[in-house]
């Protein structure tokens, strides 16, 4: 049976489990004819040109895993940013597990989609922001249909929350392909401030398909940053859709570390609905083996007086294939606009590809708009520089890449994400390396 | 705009009874519309083609017939039908007027502020003149000295008749037939067009164009030109004239293709300013063009292109670098004013070693305008070296016109080195109040920005030419201040 029909024949059993009177459940049952008209994505459609999913889709997923899989701390400590205090909203094989999590329910909201979804007290919040700024496409209706689990975090006005939330996906592997449909709400209201780390992570080297839907909401004034860390197993893959939607004076940045993975696409949308937004897109990307990372930035400008600064650097060895489809859309009514796009590539291997597509639609005559685009190698002059007084090759180029992506880096502002991801780069660039960045 | 006098009464009644009179005329010189096979042997009949060349056209249509018109550029028109035009007619003549008097003010209007000459005036409005006016005598001379130097410039109808076995080895291996929609239904219907072969080690000596091909009508609705540059030759060839055109033809679908053989170098420049409709986006031609060249070894093609003109544009003058060291430019400057739509752009396709592209495109929208860029930069797994520098500025001019860029990049070589530009903006105020400063009136200094803005494309025409693009870039934008 094909993956698509599988699925579509699975919904009668997820239903059995649900209120099927609910509000949620219409717009789960829309979502579902939806998908069923458009299926997945092949590579015909211009979004999805570079990247096709059909060795991925090939795998005999299972939709629901059947076990129940419980896992020891000590074996997956170190996927967690350990060294700081932080909320955590863990899943495992996409249920929640209360052992590994920490989560709070006074003053702030640090919980389950389960039961936001379930319980009276969340209603008005589900009812304004569920599914409110996805955007019906092809994998997230699918995702809209199965929506039942991930986190939810509301923060109300005036909070800075004081430590970091990570919301972290293992997959156990129990079952030979596993797919999995987390869904997350985040609520960031007047004034708060937020910061959230996501990793998704396969503890084996099974199959696995995580399509994840995150929506962010930004009030007025508010500030949220997300940094999500994809250093996962070669046959794990991922289509992360992120929606951003943000108001007046907010501050979204979502900084995306991409090392490992079979095949990772990154959908990243913004709409600023209000007027002095600004919202950064940053990522760096480092590749081996036939690895594959698809960037697909969105950035709509829809009112006057905003900003969005994007900014991608990527690195490639081996067989790996980069894309990065980069979009922003200025509306008439978005005067005086500032958008920057930014994507710079190095290509260390023969057989490695970079595919860019940088657009820009602009309808509005004030404005700063622009984007570059280079791809390139090492600068050859400044490695016999370093060689000449005694750093090695490995190291010298090394020191390079570190340069190279440190536009990036020094945006961080969790000093221990920055800690975490210097030595995974390193860790890429097979080097060992004596300072903090 | 000038007033409607008696004297244009009268002159519109002269004209039309002119039309009249001819319409019956021609009427046995079209055919009926609509597009068959018939219809494409009976083109090809008429031409007096030689039994390949039907063949080939007819191989074209078939293709076509499968084929569905693409809709993925940024542009919105009613699509033509296809069945509804006539494939071939008679050359059009127009009516002869006896002096420049009788020609439209408006028009005589544009040629003096285009700077062309009253000779030329003469001739592009259709003027009587006098056997031995000077362009005549010149393109005799020109013609004399492209024989010696064994230079082919003839209409392509002709060069099949003379060469066959050169237009034969190379026609279509730049654009096969299958290519695109447009490009098989040019290669199945098309009417006339430009052959010029330049042969090994010889330089042209002066610029080509259809401008000098006396004999030659006005430009056809489907035109083929086919440029062949052997080894070592150089030639630069220009298309189209600045002066506005007013042709009825709603659709053209024109097919360029260029050859340059080993250290051979082609300059190609267009200026293109057909009809774009009124200034309530009303009529207006359609220009989907393919042009395409290919290089050999050390080879050169530079395109320039200046686009002011047509309803909508859909046009891609592409470079295929096969030789290793061979180089292609692309130089372009669209502007779209009223509610013209532009889509276009360049693809480089780097398969040798070695490879250079350079790819610089201005593009002006005004009024309630669409303008733009969609190119591609593919380098091939095999092109060592290959270096690209991509530079796309748009300026936007009122703010219910659309600037936009579409640019591929895609590398399979870790040698290569890219760099893609790209800015959009509008005119500063603080320019224009510099100028304003300084005695400069606003549509004046629009007109100095926005010369300013095109300088690196504008500096790449033939000299004539850039003077002339200049002024025409001013009357393009005429009256999108405010």
């Amino acid at each position: 049976m094909e993956l698509k029909e599988k699925i579509l024949s699975s919904y009668v059993a997820f239903e059995n489990g649900l209120d099927i009177n609910s509000d949620i459940h219409n717009i789960r049952t829309k979502a579902l004819e939806n998908f069923d008209k458009v299926g997945f994505p092949t590579k015909k459609l211009e979004a999805w040109k570079y990247t096709s999913l059909n060795s991925v889709l090939k795998n005999d997923f299972s939709i629901f895993p059947n076990k129940e899989v419980s896992i020891e701390l000590s074996d997956v400590k170190k996927y967690f940013i350990h060294d700081i205090d932080t909320y955590k909203i863990v899943f495992i094989d996409g249920k929640y597990s209360s052992f590994l999590s920490e989560t709070i329910h006074d003053t702030i909201d640090v919980c389950l989609m389960s039961s936001a979804l379930k319980k009276a007290k969340y209603k008005p919040v589900i009812e304004n922001y569920f599914n409110k700024v996805a955007k019906q496409d092809n994998l997230t209706s699918l995702n809209t249909a199965f929506a039942s689990e991930g986190a939810y975090i509301n923060i109300p006005r005036n909070v800075e929350v004081e430590k970091p939330i990570q919301i972290i996906n293992f997959t156990t592997g129990s079952e030979v392909a596993t797919m999995t449909q987390p869904r997350n709400l985040i609520v960031v209201e007047e004034n708060a401030h937020v910061q959230i780390i996501e990793r998704h992570q396969s503890l084996t080297s099974n199959a696995v398909l995580s399509n994840v839907v995150t929506e962010i909401f930004s009030a007025k004034n508010s500030t949220v940053d997300v940094y999500k860390i994809q250093n996962d197993n070669i046959n794990a893959s991922l289509v992360d859709n992120t929606y951003v939607d943000q108001k007046s004076n907010s501050v979204v940045s979502v900084h995306t570390f991409s090392f490992g993975g079979n095949i990772t696409r990154n959908n990243l949308n913004f709409y600023q609905n209000g007027e002095h937004i600004d919202s950064i897109l940053k990522g760096i990307t480092i590749l081996e083996g036939k690895q594959h990372v698809d960037h697909h930035t969105l950035v709509h400008h829809i009112e006057p007086n905003c900003e969005s600064h994007q900014d991608y650097k990527g690195i490639y060895n081996e067989r790996s294939t980069g894309v990065f489809n980069g979009k922003v859309i200025v509306n008439k009514e978005a005067q005086k606009t500032n958008a920057y796009q930014q994507n710079n590539n190095v290509l260390v291997s023969d057989k490695a590809t970079v595919n860019a597509k940088p657009q820009l639609e602009i309808f509005a005559d004030d404005v700063k708009c622009s984007h570059g685009c280079t791809i390139g190698q090492l600068d050859d002059d400044a490695l016999f520089y370093m060689q000449q007084r005694g750093i090695p090759e490995k190291e010298g180029k090394a020191l390079l890449m570190f340069a190279f992506a440190n536009t990036v880096l020094e945006s961080v502002k969790i000093p221990e994400v920055k800690q975490r991801i210097t030595k995974l780069i390193a860790q890429k660039l097979g080097v060992h390396i004596g300072f903090d960045l | 705009m000038s007033k409607y006098t008696e004297e244009d009464l009268e002159q519109e009644l002269k004209t039309k009874e002119y039309e009249y009179g001819f319409y019956t005329d021609i009427e046995s010189e079209t055919f009926a519309n609509g597009l068959n096979e018939d219809v494409v042997r009976a083109i090809s009949k008429k031409k007096n083609e030689p039994e390949w060349m039907t063949e080939w056209r007819l191989e074209a249509f078939r293709v076509w017939e499968q084929m569905e018109e693409p809709d993925w550029a940024n542009v919105n028109y009613e699509k033509p039908n296809f069945q509804e035009i006539a494939y071939y007619s008679a050359p059009k003549k127009k009516p002869k007027l006896n002096s420049l008097d009788e020609v439209d003010p408006e028009l005589l209007d544009t040629f003096k502020r285009l700077g062309i000459s009253l000779d030329e005036q003469k001739k592009l409005a259709n003027v009587a003149v006098d056997i031995v006016m000077d362009s005549v005598s010149v393109a005799t001379t020109f013609k004399k000295t492209l024989g010696e130097k064994g230079i082919i410039f003839m209409p392509i109808s002709e060069a099949i008749q003379e060469h066959p076995e050169l237009v034969r080895k190379y026609l279509g291996t730049v654009v096969p037939t299958t290519d695109n929609f447009y490009a098989a239904l040019n290669s199945a219907v098309f009417s006339d067009g430009s052959f010029c072969y330049i042969p090994k080690g010889v330089k042209c000596p002066m610029e080509l164009s259809t401008y000098f091909r006396i004999n030659e009508g006005g430009t056809g609705q489907f035109e083929r030109t086919l440029v062949v540059a052997d080894k070592g030759s150089y030639v630069s060839y220009l298309e189209g004239c600045t002066a506005p055109s007013r042709d009825e033809n709603q659709l053209h679908a024109a097919v360029v293709e260029l050859i340059a053989m080993d250290d051979a170098e082609i300059k190609y420049s267009t200026v293109q300013n057909w009809y774009p409709g009124d200034a309530n986006g009303k009529g207006g031609v359609f220009n989907f063009v393919t042009k395409r060249g290919l290089c050999e070894t050390n080879a050169k093609i530079s395109w320039t292109q200046v686009e002011t003109g047509s309803a909508v544009t859909w046009k891609y003058p592409s470079c295929i670098l096969k030789g290793n060291n061979s180089i292609g430019e692309f130089y372009s400057i669209a502007v779209t004013n009223h509610f013209q739509q532009a889509d276009t752009g360049t693809k480089m396709i780097h398969l040798g070693k070695n490879t250079k592209s350079t790819i610089i495109s201005k593009g002006i929208s005004a009024g309630q305008s669409q303008n733009s860029y969609r190119g591609l930069v593919q380098i091939n797994s095999r092109a060592e070296n290959a270096r690209n520098f991509s530079q796309c500025d748009s300026l936007l001019m009122g703010n219910a016109c659309g600037a936009h860029t579409f640019p591929y990049i895609e590398v399979k070589n870790k040698s290569a080195q890219i760099e893609h530009e790209a800015t959009t903006s509008k005119i500063g105020e603080e320019q224009l109040f510099y100028c304003n400063q300084r005695g400069i009136d606003t549509e004046k200094a629009i007109a100095l920005i926005v010369n300013g803005f095109s300088k690196e494309v504008l500096n790449k025409l033939p000299m004539e030419f850039a003077v002339e693009a200049q002024k025409l870039l001013e009357i393009s934008l005429e009256g999108s201040v405010g």
